[in-house]
């Protein structure tokens, strides 16, 4: 074969090999794509429609009365509300206490590495035992922290987790916990991204206090890292599940009864499969939701940079 | 500011962070009777209850099978997820096919889908099939991971394409290209995703819960939850013990790498 001819046919080959090349190594991901993540989450969005329940085939299709069953029932109802303020409490809690973890550490330079350890411990342990600490911790009688109330004088300490007044509380505490040192890495990283000059331009042209200069220069340009923040942490309590499931099984008496929980119940202990997948979809709803507000603020530009 | 108040300041907050642990493994040196006396010492009384708190649940709880259900599951789990995401990765970043939108558009929409939503149907399926109970079960489902291609193609987009060019007239097809130019220039990503990988499904709770039964197959998590239901009743000292031994290899794990796990889940901490 000559050169000319060689050169000729190589670019339209490799570029068919090219095209070929790209199917076959995303063919893999594709197919579990459609058939683990796709498929099932169009099914599930069907599920939602219909009364299927195991066992009962075929399932009839009902339109909206699951939403409307929902929308009646006391139960979810509570789950919804108490979803919210477990929200509501955990997530400004977290972003604050973790914004203030990442700049009191990051305002010297000793126990750095140590204590960003500490911190961050929670989000590498054992969802499920520390839960389980958590319990001996809050338990009404032998635990240590109403121990420590009772030598302080509080002649009848809350019982915590059992106590339907205090259990979300506690709850939301366990949260806050849990994703604090998760939030302080976060802000970490944005910190870091932002110059050192600009906090000493500040000082030099006079703002002396560092409450001023974080406000001035570290606040505004820590602006997308705080949203992102915000919204994971967002979602991520809208998600809590593994301590409702292990401490309180949506107890005592519905009180600590969450969206996640009410969805598992209804689906795998009653086997209600529609209306647990219309459950389903009001998490998908409002997980996507989050989402667009964040990328809504994003395209409007929260930072100066 | 001055370390003269940072550092009490720091160890303060760090202490009441490490409250829980600290409790967990004080009770776990205890005499069960000597935990209902809630007493505020943080020493046992006597030297050898932790024997007994430690003795039960090495009797009681398969504590090895339950970790090495865990290795496997999430070691599993893991070799999947960069089987099927490194390739389709590196196919978006690095080659022009018809239909590459086409992926990346379902990539990114996959993103927006919480693992809990695709549950109820896998279930369904799962239990049709025959196939609780089993690895199978557990494994499975998580194979796909959206994120993991996102991430490893945002990684390969920066490298040289020079580097692919000069592979390729060595004779490499685009299959060991991938393998043995992309992947060890994406050191820092495989390890960031795996860790986070590691992390999440070891400690998840939902889906075990949702396929197993028994605990032949159960993950430390749903064996902790298991022995605190179904054995441990009101013997904290040795739920305290059980809780202790579960939560130690994960932990010293990120001891040992501490600066790897913060980074890696910091930059994958996109996923939430």
């Amino acid at each position: 074969m000559s050169e000319a001819a060689l050169s000729g046919a190589l670019p339209h080959r490799r570029r068919l090999g090219e095209a070929l090349g790209g199917w076959l190594l995303s063919l893999p991901a594709a197919l579990s794509f459609l058939l683990l993540l796709l498929l099932p989450t169009l099914a599930a969005v069907a599920m939602a429609f219909t009364d299927f329940e195991l066992g009962l085939w075929p399932p009839a299709w009902i339109g909206l009365e699951n939403f409307e069953e929902m929308w009646a029932d006391r139960g979810f109802r509570q789950s919804f509300r108490n979803t919210v303020v477990y929200v509501g409490l955990v997530a400004p809690a977290s972003v604050l206490l973790g914004l203030g973890l990442a700049l009191l550490i990051e305002a010297g330079a000793r126990g750095r590495a140590f204590f960003r350890a500490v911190f961050f411990l929670p989000v590498v342990s054992l969802t499920v035992a520390m839960a389980a600490a958590w319990q001996y911790l809050l338990h009404p009688t032998i635990g240590p922290l109403n121990a420590a109330l009772r030598v302080l004088g509080v002649a009848s300490p809350p019982a915590w987790l059992s106590s339907s007044d205090w259990v979300l509380l506690s709850l939301a505490s366990i949260g806050v916990w849990e994703q604090a040192g998760f939030n302080m890495v976060l802000f970490m990283a944005g910190l870091t991204a932002i110059p050192r000059e600009l906090r000493e331009a500040a000082s030099v042209d006079g703002v002396h206090s560092a409450f001023a200069r974080f406000r001035l220069v570290t606040w505004p340009l820590l602006g997308p890292t705080t949203l992102f923040v915000v919204t994971i942490t967002l979602i991520r309590s809208v998600r809590v599940f593994d301590t409702v499931a292990v401490l309180t099984r949506g107890g005592p008496n519905k009180a600590s009864e969450v969206l996640l929980y009410t969805m598992y119940t209804e689906g795998f202990t009653f086997l209600r499969l529609g209306y647990s997948a219309a459950i389903t979809l009001v998490f998908l709803v409002i997980v996507l939701a989050l989402m667009l507000v964040q990328t809504r603020l994003l395209d409007r530009r929260v930072h100066y940079g | 500011m001055a370390d003269r108040w940072r550092l009490p300041l720091l160890a303060l907050l760090g202490l009441a962070m490490l409250a829980p642990y600290i409790w967990m493994v004080s009770a776990s040196l205890k005499a069960t009777d000597e935990l209902f006396r809630a007493s505020l010492s943080l020493l046992p009384e006597t030297g050898t209850a932790w024997m007994e708190n430690y003795g039960r649940v090495w009797r009681e709880v398969p504590v090895a099978q339950y970790l090495l259900n865990g290795v496997i599951v999430c070691g599993g789990i893991l070799a999947f997820q960069l089987l099927f995401a490194v390739p389709a990765g590196y196919a978006l970043a690095k080659l022009r096919f018809p239909g590459r939108e086409w992926v990346f558009g379902a990539v990114m929409l996959g993103l927006l889908v919480p693992p809990h939503v695709p549950a109820l149907p896998l279930y369904v399926a799962f239990s049709q099939l025959g196939w609780l109970n089993s690895y199978a079960a557990l494994i499975i489902p998580s194979t796909i991971s959206v994120f993991a291609i996102f991430l490893f193609r945002q990684f390969f987009k920066s490298l040289p394409d020079e580097l692919i060019q000069a592979a390729r007239l060595d004779g490499m097809g685009e299959g060991a290209i991938v393998w043995r130019v992309a992947l060890p220039n994406a050191w820092p990503a495989a390890t960031a995703f795996a860790i986070f990988s590691v992390v999440a499904h070891w400690n998840d709770l939902f889906w075990p819960l949702i396929v197993l039964t028994g605990t032949d197959y159960a993950t430390p998590a749903l064996g902790v939850l298991h022995f605190r239901t179904e054995e441990a009743g009101d013997d904290f000292a040795a739920l305290m013990a059980a809780c202790t031994i579960m939560t130690a290899p994960l932990v010293l794990a990120f001891l040992f790498a501490q600066r790897r796990f913060v980074e890696g889940i910091a930059t994958t901490g996109l996923k939430g």
